[in-house]
């Protein structure tokens, strides 16, 4: 009850600070609420975004061995900037909007998506492919129909590292006033006294978020690719005792 | 003027640099916090993993402990350091950055150790070796590449979340950025994401560079890898980062 002071900007020193506070999360569910929609909203814009423009590229640098080198090397370039200096560096031209923060967080998906676009292809089987092509198929339905479908691990785990980390990258858009649920912790917490619950909050549903989409995607992941989860027993153990490393789970 | 004239004119300011609380004393402490943060992290994390590696138990923690990592905004955690009684010293930061540079460098670390190839540790034991000799001249040595990757990563990541400090009052280069926001100044904003952009890539090159020296055998040139090395991540059930070796276990981004 007495934490119910969580909208009061000026705490005397005498004034609780829990590190949570469940009161503080009803009374401020009003401003949780949009900030949550506008976390979810960036990572999800910033994630298919991503994808669309990385799969063409990872298809372009696939072609040619002399693009593969530049795109790789440029994501590594752009993976190093740091998420600060990045909306920095964009809020100049697209100002404290929603914009910068989305057009920042899309370079890293990107990164992240072209990469695994591009082993998840480049693994496909040679012998997979010759046996389509003699089959008669065409490269458009070669993509489609075989290349696809066999990347699609690689596609999905992509996807989810992706996903997991844009959806902490989101509370750094704070430093133009757009951080979903980074403005709760920094706004609501830091910045107004360091009150704890709001800053505890913030942390929590991120992870949550985070570990969420990740299921989703895990689920997506199982739904389209029927074929990896054989029922049959000796399919799976003969699979895992192939791949050596396995053993780390023991 | 242009934005980037701007930031030419503030930082060729040489008032700018060496004033108190200027562009060096920031990087002063941007790279005493990195510095301390990732010392701390490689002292804690690298006999550990070389223990779990060379015992190859606790596989499974290590890499979820990297993939769970990933989820946590590291701005969260600064902050939650930040209200802590520590606060207002240069421990919170400190401790807020080990946190996230544990992950990777744990992470690599045990994958390059398990990686190590069976029969070259059956032969090294096979020729007398002592366990410890068994560590230091058979398996080392052939983890070293993974070992490195997982330390670059760390120090990138240290790099570029010391900058986040300073939105919490830290005095790291991030100060420049803030101060630019605050002042509605495009040309100071764009100057500190230069400045920042520069160490992150300087940190990059320069672990590069000691991998490179560091890692025996055939040597390759830096930034050339690509297809030299196969993906490590395979047979990892969570986002572990197909493909890429650098993404394993990468942690959170900052």
């Amino acid at each position: 009850m007495s934490a119910a002071s969580g909208t009061a900007v000026l705490a005397v020193d005498a004034a609780p600070n829990p590190w949570f506070s469940t009161s503080w999360v009803v009374d401020n569910w009003g401003t949780i609420m949009p900030l949550l929609v506008q976390h979810v909203r960036l990572t999800v814009v910033s994630v298919l975004i991503g994808a669309v423009i990385a799969f063409p590229l990872a298809l372009l640098a696939r072609r040619s061995r002399f693009l593969t080198g530049p795109v790789l090397g440029l994501s590594t370039l752009v993976y190093t900037i740091p998420s600060l200096a990045m909306f920095a560096f964009l809020a100049p031209f697209t100002g404290l909007s929603e914009t910068t923060v989305a057009v920042g967080l899309v370079l890293y998906s990107l990164v992240i998506l072209v990469r695994n676009f591009l082993a998840g292809l480049q693994a496909v089987p040679a012998d997979a492919v010759e046996a389509a092509r003699g089959m008669g198929y065409g490269p458009g339905r070669l993509l489609a129909k075989v290349e696809i479908p066999l990347a699609l691990p690689s596609i999905m785990a992509g996807l989810r590292i992706a996903t997991v980390s844009t959806v902490a990258l989101v509370t750094v858009g704070v430093v133009v006033g757009q951080g979903g649920l980074g403005q709760i912790i920094i706004v609501n917490g830091f910045s107004a006294n360091y009150y704890r619950p709001p800053i505890v909050f913030g942390t929590l549903a991120c992870v949550v978020l985070a570990l969420v989409a990740d299921q989703l995607l895990a689920l997506l992941e199982r739904v389209l690719t029927p074929w990896t989860r054989t029922p049959t027993s000796p399919a799976r153990t003969s699979g895992l005792r192939s791949a050596e490393p396995v053993e780390v789970a023991a | 003027m242009s934005v980037v004239g701007d930031a030419v004119l503030y930082l060729n300011d040489p008032l700018n640099w060496t004033r108190p609380r200027g562009i060096l004393d920031l990087a002063g402490q941007h790279l005493q916090i990195a510095g301390l943060s990732l010392g701390i992290a490689l002292v804690i994390a690298v006999p550990v993993a070389v223990v779990l590696g060379h015992t190859g138990r606790g596989g499974a923690i290590t890499v979820g402990l990297a993939n769970v990592s990933r989820a946590v905004p590291t701005l969260a955690i600064l902050t939650i350091f930040a209200v802590t009684p520590i606060g207002f010293t240069i421990w919170a930061p400190v401790i807020a950055l080990t946190v996230f540079a544990i992950p990777p460098v744990l992470a690599n670390t045990y994958v390059g150790f398990r990686e190590v190839d069976r029969d070259v540790v059956e032969s090294a034991r096979a020729m007398g070796m002592s366990e410890r000799q068994v560590v230091l001249r058979a398996e080392l040595p052939l983890a070293v590449p993974l070992m490195m990757t997982g330390i670059r990563t760390a120090a990138v990541q240290v790099v570029a979340t010391a900058t986040l400090a300073a939105l919490l009052g830290g005095g790291t280069l991030g100060s420049v950025i803030r101060t630019g926001f605050a002042r509605q100044d495009n040309g100071v904003v764009m100057a500190g994401a230069l400045l920042v952009a520069l160490l992150a890539l300087l940190t990059e090159v320069l672990l590069a560079v000691v991998s490179w020296a560091v890692t025996p055998g055939q040597k390759q040139v830096p930034f050339t890898r690509g297809r030299s090395r196969r993906p490590v991540d395979e047979p990892v059930d969570l986002p572990a980062a197909d493909g890429r070796e650098d993404l394993v276990g990468a942690g959170a981004r900052t």
